[in-house]
Order: structure tokens, then sequence, then C-alpha cells
């Protein structure tokens, strides 16, 4: 009988809350953020960070400015549990909400991007995947829709080699690379620039693939540490991969300074699990890493001495600085768009707009607060990564500190590989490429 | 008083063992077919379609087909993830190679090349039973993934290894994949598909090959005995199983995502869509929908449902709760009936035809 009354209990309600769907936000001035996060699952050390920097950003920008010239941002955080099911899912829940529907979309996931690149570009909503998803979606004219300033994954495999390359004396002639990666989707998309980079410097290049989740790695370092020995390896790892790597790499004894993650493979949470192993461990980032940038100083005082804000326990982690980075770059483009269409919600078109013309110089990022935090890009019809910097930072145990400048990637040899790449998939997908040359 | 079947009296064999004997069950599923063709597309939104009901039917195929294996022949199949990538990669080869070919084609035929690799991986069912059968086709989940992902051949070396439909037509100037096609045509084809799929399974079920299934389900030694062959039994029950899985795992790959990678066809998926049939009933077409229906539907629901009642609860909190009511349910529902859902519509449809008297 209970669970009779239960059951029709909850059925009722069910039934009751249905009418509520349609309910129409309040608001007309407002700027709508959908936010896919995944604070929870396998790999919430990595997302919760990055959320909080999205929140802290965000709310920073409403408290400080009252918003983007007056127009409000609103936001709404929808759970993917890093599944690629469950962003589409979140994706469909979010766009249509807020006046003008969601403005970016940042999936935070590889394979949620390639799952949104179709559905986004037909609902005319951008997708921002900084530092993930496609790397041939660079190309504007077949990806109008998808952006991915400052550096997509080839980028950050040609950054590591000329990293690599200023370490060896400027020849790489007759090294061993190695490459470690995660053999999913992410993992795999630097390994045709490697390949290029390795005939046209020289180097020996070898793969291991890692089996996802990338717990069981005994064999791959035997073989690395034991029998390749290996010059130098890099690392496309994921979540509890990394710091299994990085063990393991201590293990055979390998050198940690020899030893260069990606920037997934960069942040506390991959190191940390991995105790004093880890010093001297390296990775690419395309974000400043610490709490010393005018723009924390802020948050310190707008938000946490208020107590309102998410961030204060992940606060200057890497993964806390590109959440706010994103969210920065982001509303930039909201103020670019703004520019041109008025001080109103922008539209998901408008805001394509907004990116295309984005260019973010040095004086903007210090006006913002971000200096030090990231380099300056430029974006434009047919650039959707806008030229950003990658810097290389290593591990003292206690925190990150850089060891190289800002590197620029080699753009001429990747534009040809983008659009190769790009047209392919043109090709594919009957897209016929808008003309950049008259935007 | 209402679901009486009094005063229905069958004169022929083929009324007497009809899918639906009783009138009432005939009309609910009229009923039930005028809802879901035009009253759905009436009301249901975009979001609706293309996050709920799309999923629901793709996931109702793969449930079928793992409940003709498991539910009716008893083989126990953990390679239901790699079967669907294997219905996946083959659909998008053949689209690939022949852009010609109509995607009911490439669907069936993708269902064919999945049935001739499940027949493969069902060869070990012949010598061993149970769990250890279970461990065999773990190792085909694990193969065939591998196998995806090691191969640029499979996904025509793209550089990430994702798989992308290109844009089909389903007729004329409608598009069934890609960016121009729109959610109705979506819903409206896959409904169509599985209904037909669906209405196939059960009357395999109820013919000389399913009752086949069945013997060797409930005792093999006996069937074998009652001159049934275990060989042609097993094995078809692979092929059959693999072909709805297969076309499932295209569906997905095509009609739901638009873009997959091997990985979104691992083990969780198996376990998943195993879980399905155990809560939906195992042994029933109806339990693969109630099933597919109560994983898919229940946890994005319990995800909505507090935003839908005004309550803002943070997500991750939320995702924590969504689990734990989901467990709990499932928890809740195997104690009520451990037979699974279909059962427990079996119980009510009794009382009902005996209500309101008790005996």
């Amino acid at each position: 009988m209970i669970f009779k009354k239960l059951f029709l209990a909850a059925t009722a309600a069910a039934v009751l809350a249905t009418p509520l769907l349609a309910m129409p936000a309040a608001a007309q001035n407002e700027q709508f953020m959908p936010l896919l996060v995944y604070r929870t699952g396998p790999y919430a050390p990595s997302g919760i960070p990055l959320a909080n920097g999205f929140n802290d950003y965000f709310e920073l920008i409403n408290s400080r400015d009252g918003g983007v010239n007056g127009v409000k941002l609103t936001w709404e955080e929808c759970e993917t549990n890093y599944n690629n099911d469950r962003g589409v899912e979140c994706y469909e829940r979010l766009k249509n909400q807020g006046p003008t529907g969601a403005t970016v979309v940042n999936p935070y996931a590889t394979g949620i991007t390639y799952a949104l690149i179709e559905r986004a570009t037909a609902d005319k909503i951008p997708i921002f995947s900084m530092g993930y998803g496609r790397a041939d979606a660079t190309i504007g004219s077949v990806f109008p829709y998808v952006f991915t300033a400052p550096a997509t994954y080839w980028a950050g495999a040609d950054a590591i080699i000329q990293y690599i390359q200023s370490q060896e004396k400027g020849s790489l002639k007759g090294k061993k690379i190695a490459l470690v990666y995660h053999d999913s989707a992410y993992g795999k998309e630097p390994i045709a620039t490697l390949e290029a980079l390795s005939k046209q410097e020289g180097f020996t290049f070898n793969l291991f693939p890692v089996a996802h989740p990338g717990l069981e790695q005994k064999a791959t370092w035997l073989q690395i540490g034991r029998q390749l020995r290996p010059d130098w390896v890099i690392m496309w790892g994921w979540g509890v991969m990394n710091a299994t790597a990085i063990k393991e790499a201590a293990a055979v004894g390998y050198p940690m300074d020899k030893f260069i993650g990606i920037w997934w493979s960069g942040s506390e949470a991959d190191v940390k699990p991995a105790g004093a192993a880890a010093k001297g461990y390296k990775s690419a980032q395309f974000t400043g890493t610490g709490t010393g940038a005018p723009v924390h100083a802020q948050i310190r005082d707008l938000l946490f001495a208020k107590n309102t804000g998410k961030g204060k326990d992940t606060f200057g982690e890497v993964l806390y600085n590109r959440g706010l980075v994103n969210a920065a770059v982001s509303v930039e483009a909201i103020r670019t768009a703004q520019g041109k269409f008025g001080n109103k919600p922008m539209t998901g078109e408008q805001m394509q707009w907004g990116f295309e013309n984005l260019n973010i110089t040095q004086d903007v990022i210090d006006k913002l607060g971000l200096t030090g935090l990231m380099s300056p890009i430029k974006l434009s019809c047919n650039d959707h990564e806008g030229g950003g910097s990658v810097v290389i930072q290593q591990w003292d145990g206690k925190g990150w500190n850089y060891v190289s400048d800002f590197i620029k990637p080699r753009r001429e040899m990747l534009t040809k590989m983008y659009e190769a790449s790009a047209m392919q998939y043109a090709k594919e997908k009957n897209i016929t490429p808008r003309d950049c040359s008259k935007m | 008083m209402i679901y009486r079947e009094a005063g229905q009296f069958k004169t022929s064999y083929a009324a007497d063992q009809g899918i639906f004997p009783i009138r009432l069950d005939r009309m609910g599923m009229v009923a039930l077919l005028l809802i879901a063709y035009l009253a759905i597309p009436a009301v249901a939104n975009h979001y609706w379609l293309v996050s709920i009901l799309v999923p629901f039917l793709v996931f109702s195929m793969a449930a079928i087909g793992l409940n003709i294996l498991t539910g009716y022949a008893g083989q126990l199949s953990l390679g239901t993830g790699g079967f669907m990538a294997c219905g996946a990669f083959a659909a998008y080869k053949l689209a690939t190679a022949f852009p010609d070919l109509h995607i009911i084609i490439v669907l069936l035929l993708s269902g064919t090349i999945t049935a001739a690799v499940g027949v493969l991986f069902g060869l070990p069912s012949l010598r061993i039973k149970g769990f250890y059968l279970a461990v065999a086709t773990l190792a085909a989940q694990f193969f065939l993934i591998w196998m995806f992902n090691k191969f640029g051949w499979f996904n025509n070396y793209s550089p990430s290894g994702v798989i992308s439909a290109p844009p089909m037509h389903l007729f004329g100037d409608i598009y069934i994949t890609g960016p121009q096609s729109s959610p109705l045509v979506k819903y409206l084809f896959l409904l169509t598909f599985v209904a037909i799929m669906a209405l196939a399974a059960k009357n395999l079920t109820r013919c000389k090959i399913g009752r086949s299934w069945m013997a060797i389900r409930d005792m093999d030694i006996a069937a074998e005995i009652i001159g049934i062959r275990p060989l042609w039994a097993k094995l078809s029950a692979f092929a059959v199983s693999s072909f709805y899985i297969g076309i499932a795992g295209a569906t997905w790959a095509f009609i739901y995502t638009g873009s997959v990678e091997a990985l979104a066809f691992d083990i969780n998926r198996s376990f998943q869509v195993l879980f399905m049939i155990i809560i939906g009933g195992l042994g029933s077409i109806l339990g693969s929908f109630l099933g597919a229906g109560f994983i898919v539907l229940l946890p994005i629901f319990l995800n909505n449902a507090p935003g839908l009642v005004g309550w803002h609860i943070p997500v991750d909190m939320l995702a924590h709760l969504e689990f734990m009511i989901f467990g709990a349910l499932i928890i809740f529902f195997l104690i009520v009936e451990p037979h699974g859902l279909a059962r427990l519509w079996t119980v009510a449809k009794e009382k009902l035809r005996l209500w309101p008297f008790p005996h």
C-alpha cells in the first residue's frame, strides 16, 4: 500500500511538473551563457576548477562592471559528467534559454565538441573550444561557427617540438621522441602533426597508445624506459592517466624534465597525486599560472570578501585560470559584437561576427586585469585560432613555473595542414566553403 | 470492470494465437501508435525529440537485440557495445564508399555485417555457457573497440578517429542525417523503423526459431534431445541479436549524435543495455521498451525535475542526487518485481481483469 501511494505521489508530481516546462525567462536585458560542466564523475578534479573559473569571471563582470555595457550576464550550469550523450542533451536543453538563446557554447570535451559542431552550426550558435576539439575547425570558411583560439592541439604539438629543439641546441636530427597518448579522438589529434614534424626535423617518432582510462601503463613505460629510451617523451593524457604515467615514468627512472605533457596533462590535479615523483615534470600551457594577476585581486576583493564566488578552494589553479581566460575571451567577443550591433543581448549569429572580429591586444589584456594570464589573439573570417602562443611550465613540487617564453607555433605549416583536413571534411559533408576574401 | 474480455470469442486459430488476443490490448496498441505518430509530433518540441525520444528509440532497438540473445536464447552477452560500434563503423564505411546508397539499405547492410561478426563471436557459445560465455563476449567488446581505434581504414584515416555521418536523403529533398535534417523526420523515421523491427522480433520469438531459442535457454540438453540443433539455435540467436544491435549502433551514430568515436561504445554501453533488459524484463519485447525508457529517460527526468519545479540545486549535488535516486529506484523495482517492469505490467493486467472482485 505504501509503495502504491508513493508511486501515485511520484506520478502526480511528475504530471504537475510538466506544464512548467515552458516557463520563459523573465528579464530581457540579459545575455545567457550555457555552461557545460563536469563537477562529478572520473574527471571532476579537472572539471571543478574550470567551472569555478567561469562562474567567478561572469560574476565579477556583473558586480564590477554591471554586466557587459549594461547587459547582465546570466548563466546556467548543466552537468555532462564528461559524457557525450549527456553533453548533447545539455546543449539541447540550454540552447534556447535567455532572451537571445545560448550566446556561445564551451563544450569542454573533445567528444562533445565533435558531436555539437553540426548542431551548433545549424542552430547558429558559436562553439568556442579553447584548446581542445577539432584542430582543423580553425579554418573559418568551412567551420563558420567553431572557434579554436588561442591554440589547437596541432599548434600545441608544434610548440612542444620547438621547445625541445631549443633545449637540444637547435637540432633534432637523430633524436628519439615518443608520444604517450590517450587512445581516443583527443589523444590522436597531435599524431599527424608530429609525424610531419619528424620528417621535417629528422627525429624518430614512436607511438604509445594507452587504453582508456589509463590506469595500466606498466608495459608501456617498461618499453619506454628500458628498451626505447627516447630523448624526450610527450604526453597527451587525460584524467587519472596523467598521474599514473608520471608515477610509472618515475618507477622506470625516466628523467622528469624530459617529459612534457599537453595542457590537459598539466594541472595540479595531474601532478599532486604523483607526489614527489612529479617534481620536474613539464607541460605546455596557453594560460598563465598563479594568483598574481590583477583580476585575482579583484575576485578576492569583490567576490570572496563578500562570500560570493565559487572558486575559493581552487583559486589560482591552472584550470581555474583557464576558466577565467575562457570566460574573458567570450565576454570580449560579446563586447566586440555589441560594438557593431548595439548594447543589447547578442544573438548567436551576432556573436559569430563578434568572434571573427575579436582582437585582444596586450593593452586590452592589461585593461582587463589578465596580465600574464594570456597572450594576444586576433581572429578573422578564415583564421579562428587567432595566433595565440604557448608556454612551457614546470612543476617544482608546490607550484608551476614558466621555463620558456611564450612560443609562437609555426602557423604557415599548420595552416596548410588545417586547410587540407578542413577541405576533406567539406567534401565529405558537401559543404561549400565561404569566400572569406569578400568579408 | 473496464478491462474485461467476456464476450470475446475466438473462432479461429489465427485469432487465438494473435499477438494481442484481447480486444482492449489491440485498441491500446492502436492508441499508443496514434499517440506516437500524431500526438507526440504535435506537442513535442525540439529538445524532446532530439535528446529524449530519439535516443530512447535507438536504445529500444539495442535492448530488443540483446533481449533476443540473453532473454530468449539465454546467452549472456557483454559485447553489446562492441556490436553497436561494429554497426556504426560498417554504416560509415558503406555510406562513404557508396554515397548513393539509400539510408535504409545502409542500415540493413550494416546490420547484416554485424550479424556476421556476431556469429563469429558466438562460436564459443557452443562450448561454454553462462558466466564463461559472458567473458568470451567481453573479449568481443574489447577486441572490436580496439580494432576500430587501431586501424585507420575504418574511419577513413581521420586524424582523430571520429566518424561523422555524411548528409543522406530519406526521399526527395528530405534529409535524415546531417545538419539540414529535421528532428521530426528523424523521430518519425526511427519510430517506423523500430516499430517494424519490434513487430518482426515479436513474431520471430513466437515462431519455430524463437521456440528453439527458448528451449535452449530453459535446458539445452533437453532441447537437444527433442531435436533442436544447438549450433543452429545459438548461432541464429547471435545473428539476429547482432543484426538488431548493429542497426541500433548505426542509427546511434547516424541519426542520434551524427558523429561518434569508438570509445562511445565502451563497456559501459554494454552494461547500460544489459541493465535495460534486466530492469525491463528478460524475454519480453515490451520489457525492452520499458527498460530503455527507464534507463534513458529517468536520469534525464531526475536531472530536469528540480529545475522544473523551481528549485535551484547546484549541478554537482543534482548529479549525485540523480545517481542516488536512480539507484534506489532500480533496487525498489527489482524488489517489487524481480522479473522486471514487463512482468509488473502482466501482473497489473491479471489484476485488472478481475477487478473489482478479488477472485
